[in-house]
């Protein structure tokens, strides 16, 4: 179909993806709202306020899910460093709420955040400038993972570092960047990370309208996200893409400059956790260096690896539903959490290596063929 | 057992000595920075204990050593001074528990004006040395000190233990004369020296007449003094030398000081450098260890081992475990042997467990290296909570044995402590053990093979699959040893592997992948490199330093530093 254009071959194809994309994006948007804000207390269809940031949270996740899934089930590229992208987003928006908390800071500095005072700064470092405008510190959200990811990935793929290499150093990068994180000289609060934000573009952090904000922001970002992402992949460089992960070697040989490919993939999807990053941390209330602690980057291969690597789709469902029985697992049997999550990485990579949606695939496929072959026999 | 174990550690360590023997003179730090502060002070205090001792007549007069004693509590420090002095020119070996109790504040005044001292909990009497009881605290009031008096009383002590019949004694109290020297220093060492017969006692008091001959006025025994005292690594005779050369005027000894301190600063340079090598070589040891494993998992197999961490930190466990059943089963005569113990039931657990994974998930995964790293992270999620249900979140210890505690004092502050030193002879002996294994047994030949071409070993008759099986076994076990190890220098939680994987995960990288000899360059060079970065950079920098480096450096060696060749290095 040649003459469709980008857009619409980014949307889906058929009657029944359409219905379900819309049924599904109606739960988000109005369901849950609703059943929040307008079902009474008691009523047993009244979600508690909690749950607002809570499912915020999960999409933040399913975005980064999303980023991962762009360079590992696109591209090939199994990235353990997402995580770190991830918070440094979430750190640059953290720096803007932190300026923004001003005076009512318990010493009262106007300028300078209060872990500076108490550790005897006398004036804000040089990289901390310009955070207190809203603009620059999203544009910071961005640009910061993007350098970070196109320095990083330029090396590492000019110099064919591929495969479990790629995922080792990209391990030490966030564990690199972890220790660094933990020290106070750095600037950015060390082990207590950044916290006590107040308000976001002038809006109270606390009241209840502010995390509806933030939770819809969160479902458009997803959206426009998933968007972005299939006419990426829809595109002529999305099949390179795709070719580079099949057969690095051949599209080398064939002209392409695979590690350009590599790198937009790499800057692109860093990009895209930096503002899941940025996303998440005004609705979690805090940014510490755990973030980048190299178990929370391979936990998100895994989420991607339970939906289907390679379906754009299935990671963010994946994300989904691997946090909502985390949440649910670890407060109800939190003695178990992590034999489930570990046997989920087993049985995932041993019995399902497509992933949850590749096992709809595999079942339309031959429900498909069985038909085909129904077809032959009749005629 | 143990002795021949110690036996083995002190020829090793003779064998390591010689670069840090020179080390050994180091004094404590402290000693230079007092020699620095101290002199005018001193300079005073001996000159006021002249002059308290010409004015005594007018009161007291200390002429034995009771009226000494008394003399102790006198209403000035002058007073006291002079009756410090006084008692250490009797050099009445009765003194010296007494000024020692005034150095340290333990003499106190009766209310009928007698002096007892204290003594752990008892009280003794100033004068015969008797335990006095029925003492109450509230009669008593202090014999005060001044820090002029106490830097006195340090070199009196010092000028009166010379003669002390522990040679370790005279020898501390010689080093202690040259930090605080008194007016008859010089004396009471030449006498001590003309009786005394250990030579490293001789050495010692040596070296102090020289330090207290570079004040000497004769300009031939200060050049003398700097002469005997160019071949010394003291830092504290280097501080003396510059003192001298502060107020020299002569050029002839400011030249041969200035060429003694700058010969010593050099020393002292290669001693650091000495040190740092050793720490070096010591977490190289470790990290060396701890990779070990992975490179026989991910070198020969190709598999990402995630849960090798958790190997290790069972083999932790294994060795709480083996101490814990010792300790209830046993007598405590052979708890020592614990460790030994340890070792090969560590290797057992975790090799059978290394076996059971292999057969159970991983083998299903080979040929699909990112799928083995996840799905045996999800391993090590669940060896770690396993452990923690079973164990508990909390750090347990592993008491090092008695042959490992301690170390060996090599004179001055550093010590080569007897576990870092075990660990590194273990890890070599494991190393060894490993490559003969591969070099020269069936098994290792059929490793080999099988890495190097799976179906032409399965066409000559190797079973594959039992070798798979048994080299991550091999892997893990090692692990296993490596947790052992580790056991004994630090605590045991169920995060213990955590720490380690990234590094040996790099060590491997960077060493080369499956050659043993590219992880011993790639840990022994990662460890000296991170202790040699921590002096200027401090610790969690000079990691993030380290990090930093070896990802440029695979940048420019993707395969590491012993990149294998041929057709095996493009698997």
């Amino acid at each position: 179909m040649p003459n469709r254009s980008l857009l619409a071959r980014a949307l889906p194809s058929s009657p029944v993806a359409a219905t379900t994309v819309l049924a599904v994006t109606l739960l988000f948007a109005v369901v849950v709202p609703v059943m929040n804000a307008v079902v009474r207390d008691g009523s047993a269809m009244h979600l508690p306020d909690y749950i607002i940031p809570l499912i915020g949270k999960y999409l933040c996740y399913a975005i980064l899910a999303l980023a991962l899934d762009l360079v590992w089930g696109y591209c090939g590229v199994l990235s353990l460093g997402h995580g770190a992208f991830f918070a440094l987003g979430g750190y640059a928006i953290g720096m803007y709420l932190m300026r923004q908390i001003g005076t009512r800071g318990v010493y009262r500095d106007p300028i300078l955040p209060d872990f500076m005072v108490f550790l005897n700064w006398k004036e804000l470092p040089w990289y901390w400038y310009g955070f207190n405008h809203f603009w620059f510190a999203a544009l910071m959200v961005m640009v910061v993972p993007g350098i970070l990811a196109a320095v990083f990935g330029f090396f590492a793929f000019r110099s064919r570092i591929t495969g479990v290499y790629l995922s080792i150093i990209t391990q030490a990068m966030t564990y690199a960047l972890l220790l660094a994180f933990f020290r106070n000289d750095m600037g950015f609060g060390g082990n207590n990370g950044l916290t006590d934000f107040k308000d976001l573009l002038g809006f109270n952090l606390q009241a209840r309208s502010t995390k509806l904000a933030l939770y819809y922001a969160s479902l458009v970002a997803l959206a426009l996200a998933l968007v972005a992402c299939r006419m990426v992949v829809a595109t002529k460089l999305g099949r390179v893409m795709m070719a580079v992960r099949d057969a690095e070697p051949r599209v080398r040989f064939l002209g392409y400059s695979v590690t350009s490919v590599k790198l937009f993939a790499f800057v692109l999807s860093a990009v895209l956790a930096g503002i899941a990053g940025a996303l998440y941390v005004p609705q979690i209330g805090i940014i510490n260096p755990s973030e980048f602690s190299p178990g929370n980057s391979i936990e998100i291969a895994i989420w991607v690896a339970v939906g289907g690597r390679g379906t754009l789709v299935g990671p963010i469902l994946g994300a989904l539903a691997v946090n909502a029985a985390k949440t649910y697992l670890s407060a109800a049997f939190p003695e178990t959490w992590l034999y489930c999550l570990g046997g989920l990485f087993i049985l995932v990579t041993l019995l399902l290596p497509r992933g949850v949606m590749g096992l709809f695939g595999e079942i339309r496929l031959r429900r498909q063929n069985a038909a085909l072959r129904e077809e032959a026999k009749h005629a | 057992m143990t002795k021949l174990v110690r036996l083995l550690l002190v020829l090793a360590g003779l064998l390591l000595a010689p670069p840090f023997a020179t080390y050994a003179q180091t004094t404590a730090p402290s000693s230079e920075d007092q020699s620095g502060e101290q002199p005018p002070d001193q300079d005073m205090g001996t000159d006021t204990g002249d002059t308290g001792q010409a004015a005594a007549p007018a009161k007291v007069v200390p002429h034995d050593f009771a009226s000494g004693v008394a003399a102790l509590n006198g209403d000035t420090f002058d007073d006291k001074i002079a009756a410090v002095t006084f008692l250490s020119g009797l050099g009445d070996p009765r003194g010296v528990p007494v000024l020692q109790a005034l150095a340290q504040d333990r003499l106190f005044a009766r209310t009928d004006g007698s002096l007892i001292y204290k003594e752990g909990d008892a009280y003794k009497d100033a004068l015969t040395g008797a335990a006095v009881t029925g003492v109450k605290p509230d009669d008593l009031s202090d014999v005060t000190v001044n820090n002029r008096l106490r830097g006195i009383l340090q070199g009196v002590l010092g000028q009166l233990t010379l003669l002390s019949p522990d040679p370790q004694q005279r020898i501390k109290a010689a080093q202690a004369i040259a930090d605080q020297p008194t007016p008859n220093s010089v004396g009471d060492l030449t006498k001590a020296l003309a009786q005394e017969k250990d030579p490293a006692v001789r050495e010692a008091m040596n070296k102090t007449l020289a330090v207290l001959d570079l004040r000497s006025p004769d300009k031939a025994r200060r050049l003398a003094a700097i002469e005997s005292l160019k071949e010394s690594s003291d830092p504290s005779v280097r501080g003396q030398l510059l003192r001298l050369l502060d107020g020299e005027k002569d050029p002839e000894v400011r030249k041969e000081a200035q060429k003694a301190a700058d010969a010593i600063s050099s020393r002292l340079t290669y001693i650091g450098i000495g040190v740092d090598l050793f720490e070096g070589v010591s977490l190289g040891s470790i990290l060396l260890l701890a990779a070990i494993g992975l490179s026989v998992t991910f070198g020969v197999m190709g598999v990402i081992n995630m849960a090798h961490g958790e190997m290790i930190m069972l083999g932790a466990y294994s060795a709480f475990v083996v101490q814990q059943a010792f300790h209830a089963f046993l007598p405590a005569g052979v708890m020592n042997a614990y460790l030994i113990v340890a070792v090969p039931v560590a290797f057992a657990i975790t090799a059978l467990v290394g076996i059971a994974l292999e057969r159970t998930v991983i083998r299903f995964l080979y040929g699909r290296p990112l799928e083995t790293l996840l799905a045996t992270w999800g391993i090590s999620l669940i060896l770690q909570q396993g452990v923690r249900s079973i164990f508990g979140p909390d750090n347990q210890a592993v008491a090092n044995p008695d042959w490992m505690t301690g170390g060996m004092q090599l004179i001055g502050g550093f010590t080569l402590t007897w576990n870092r030193l075990v660990i590194i002879f273990f890890c070599f002996a494991v190393l060894a053990g490993l490559a003969a294994l591969l070099r020269y047994s069936n098994f290792g030949l059929h490793m080999r093979a099988v890495a190097q071409n799976r179906p032409m070993a399965s066409a000559m008759g190797i079973r594959t699959g039992v070798i798979d099986a048994l080299t991550f076994g091999l892997g893990s076990g090692i692990a296993g040893i490596a947790g052992v190890a580790l056991s004994q220098i630090g605590n045991v939680s169920p995060n213990l592997g955590q720490i380690y994987i990234v590094n040996c995960f790099l060590v491997v990288v960077f060493g080369g992948v499956g050659s043993l000899w590219g992880t011993l360059a790639g840990a022994m060079s990662l460890g000296v490199a991170t202790k040699f970065v921590e002096p200027f950079a401090g610790a969690i920098v000079g990691q993030i330093l380290v990090l930093v480096f070896i990802i440029l450096f695979i940048q420019r060696r993707p395969r590491g530093l012993f990149a294998l060749k041929g057709r095996m290095a493009e698997g």
